[in-house]
């Protein structure tokens, strides 16, 4: 379970997030919303502390995930980011091979054994959905997939650590409408297993994807609900009003 | 009343008067900045067309591999060649960690802080000062007070210092191409930063790298002043066997046998031949610079 206890976060002077309180349960997918700047890629990036790398930021309130605090000075940034991982908005392979890309997360972790290895890159891809456009050429580059293979890679990538949660920034924003269709159809079937947060600009996307749904402005929780209520019959009116498109 | 209409349409396409003038300012001031870049390259094929004619002719195998007879004017300059790989070989082991270190630092560990505007200036001053400096500097350190004495070691750090400015910025130009993408990817999969740079980051600038280090190469070919009162024999006899020997190296060589040599005319050819073989070697190193960089930006497209 991820919960947040009214976070506020900073870029130096300017207040990014402000009091923000939510709940997240195991095996649901929550996805985020609303207009560009509104905070809600800075908050998916404090649940793996990626914000720590941007320097002058300050935060203050508690993240916590299974009911410990993410931000303790005991927790380890590597341990948390294995168990914690993340698909960017555009699909960022590393110039190495397919199989070096799904196994860079376990060799760094420093997995020796190469059956094990050549096992979970396999379960991996075909978690993502990839296994079968990729396996007769694992050893070719990265970069020779198109770009929602490039993506579909990058989730592989990121299941084969092991996380219990998926922190996904705008996957699909990148892609052509087919490939993000497989990306929705590869999110529905991994909250079986994983915990998974999304941020969308694409409202429908939302509402096809995610059980619960945040709808954030100028830094605010403006509301948060089941996704259904949300676009049916969403409590304030700011809400109405941006999924219904009069602004945004 | 039509005839009015279709004049008022009509399109004016004949330059005249101040157009007129103007494409013509336009042709001389092509035309001058053509002539100057031909100029450029003239003079540049001058030069070495001119090594080229007067030394190809004492090019062969002995010349290279046999050492100079004679009182130096005949035989070949396989000593100075052997001397320049080693000072070579040697700088490069001293700078070309430390630059590739240093460039790390400053773009992966600390990036706009004050050390580093420290760091960036003085390599800066680094590159700017005259090579004899080094040289001089080379001989009050590495020679005496250190007591290397004139050997291959005193020359090869001194050499080393001299492109340790160049081996710094490619390095960390070749680090800031490295898009930061690769490096969230790679720590949001619980890398550690220093996982992240030795798995990800210098590996994809390692070719970029690579480039500087070629230059470095030519550069430290090619001087000699550092080398002067560090590391060179006037005419040595037999080959180094120790990092603390002295050597023949091909520029010093060309220098003592132009200009006081045992008898300049009879080994003036030979001066030509040591040129034109100096010049093969740092010209071999660019092209492979530029090689391996054409090749690396037509992979990552």
């Amino acid at each position: 379970m991820i919960e947040a206890k009214n976070v506020n976060f900073y870029y130096g002077d300017f207040h990014a997030l402000k009091n923000i309180n939510m709940k997240m349960e195991r095996n649901t997918v929550t996805a985020f919303i609303g207009p560009s700047g509104c905070g809600k890629s800075t908050f998916l990036r404090l649940f793996n502390r990626m914000n720590d790398l941007i320097e002058g930021t300050r935060l203050t309130g508690e993240c916590l995930i299974d009911g410990q605090n993410i931000y303790d000075k005991s927790v380890s940034v590597v341990e948390l980011r294995k168990q914690v991982g993340m698909v960017f908005q555009k699909p960022n392979p590393f110039p190495k091979s397919i199989f070096e890309n799904v196994a860079y997360g376990l060799r760094v972790n420093g997995m020796k054994n190469k059956k094990e290895i050549e096992e979970i890159v396999e379960r991996s891809l075909r978690q993502a959905a990839l296994w079968d456009e990729v396996k007769d050429k694992l050893k070719k580059s990265a970069f020779d997939l198109s770009g929602g293979q490039q993506q579909r890679l990058c989730i592989a990538r990121a299941l084969a650590v092991s996380p219990t949660v998926l922190l996904m920034d705008e996957p699909a924003s990148a892609l052509d409408p087919i490939s993000t269709s497989k990306i929705e159809d590869l999110i529905y079937a991994l909250k079986k297993e994983y915990t998974i947060v999304i941020v969308t600009h694409n409202m429908q996307q939302a509402s096809r994807v995610s059980d619960n749904t945040g709808f954030f402005m100028l830094g605010e929780l403006v509301e948060f609900s089941e996704t259904k209520k949300m676009f049916l019959n969403p409590d304030k009116e700011q809400t109405q009003n941006y999924i219904t498109g009069r602004f945004g | 009343m039509e005839q009015s209409k279709e004049n008022e349409f009509s399109l004016q396409l004949k330059a005249s008067g101040y157009r007129l003038r103007t494409r013509m300012t336009q042709q001389v001031a092509f035309w001058t900045i053509r002539l100057l870049g031909f100029v450029v390259v003239g003079i540049l094929v001058w030069i070495q067309g001119f090594i080229i004619v007067n030394g190809a002719g004492v090019l062969s195998w002995d010349f290279l591999t046999q050492a100079p007879t004679e009182g130096m004017t005949s035989g070949g300059i396989f000593p100075a060649i052997v001397g320049t790989l080693c000072l070579v070989v040697g700088s490069m082991v001293f700078a070309f960690p430390l630059g590739v270190m240093a460039g790390i630092y400053m773009n992966e560990y600390t990036k706009d802080h004050w050390t580093v505007r420290l760091i960036r200036v003085v390599t800066n001053n680094l590159s700017g000062i005259p090579s004899i400096v080094f040289g001089l500097f080379g001989m009050a350190l590495f020679v005496n007070t250190l007591g290397f004495g004139d050997s291959i070691i005193a020359g090869s750090l001194t050499l080393g210092l001299l492109v340790l400015p160049i081996v710094i910025r490619t390095t960390e130009e070749a680090l800031k191409a490295v898009p930061d993408s690769y490096r969230s990817g790679s720590v949001a999969l619980g890398a550690s930063k220093l996982q992240t740079i030795f798995r990800v980051i210098l590996p994809s600038a390692f070719p970029n790298i690579i480039t500087g280090l070629i230059l470095a190469i030519g550069r430290v070919s090619g001087e000699t002043a550092p080398i002067l009162f560090t590391a060179v024999a006037y005419f040595l006899p037999k080959l180094p066997t120790s990092i603390f020997d002295q050597v023949m190296a091909l520029p010093y060589h060309l220098y003592v046998i132009a200009t006081s040599g045992t008898d300049i005319e009879a080994s003036r050819p030979i001066a030509y031949g040591t040129a034109l073989v100096l010049i093969i070697i740092v010209l071999a190193m660019n092209l492979l610079a530029s090689f391996i960089r054409k090749r690396v930006s037509r992979k990552q497209r």
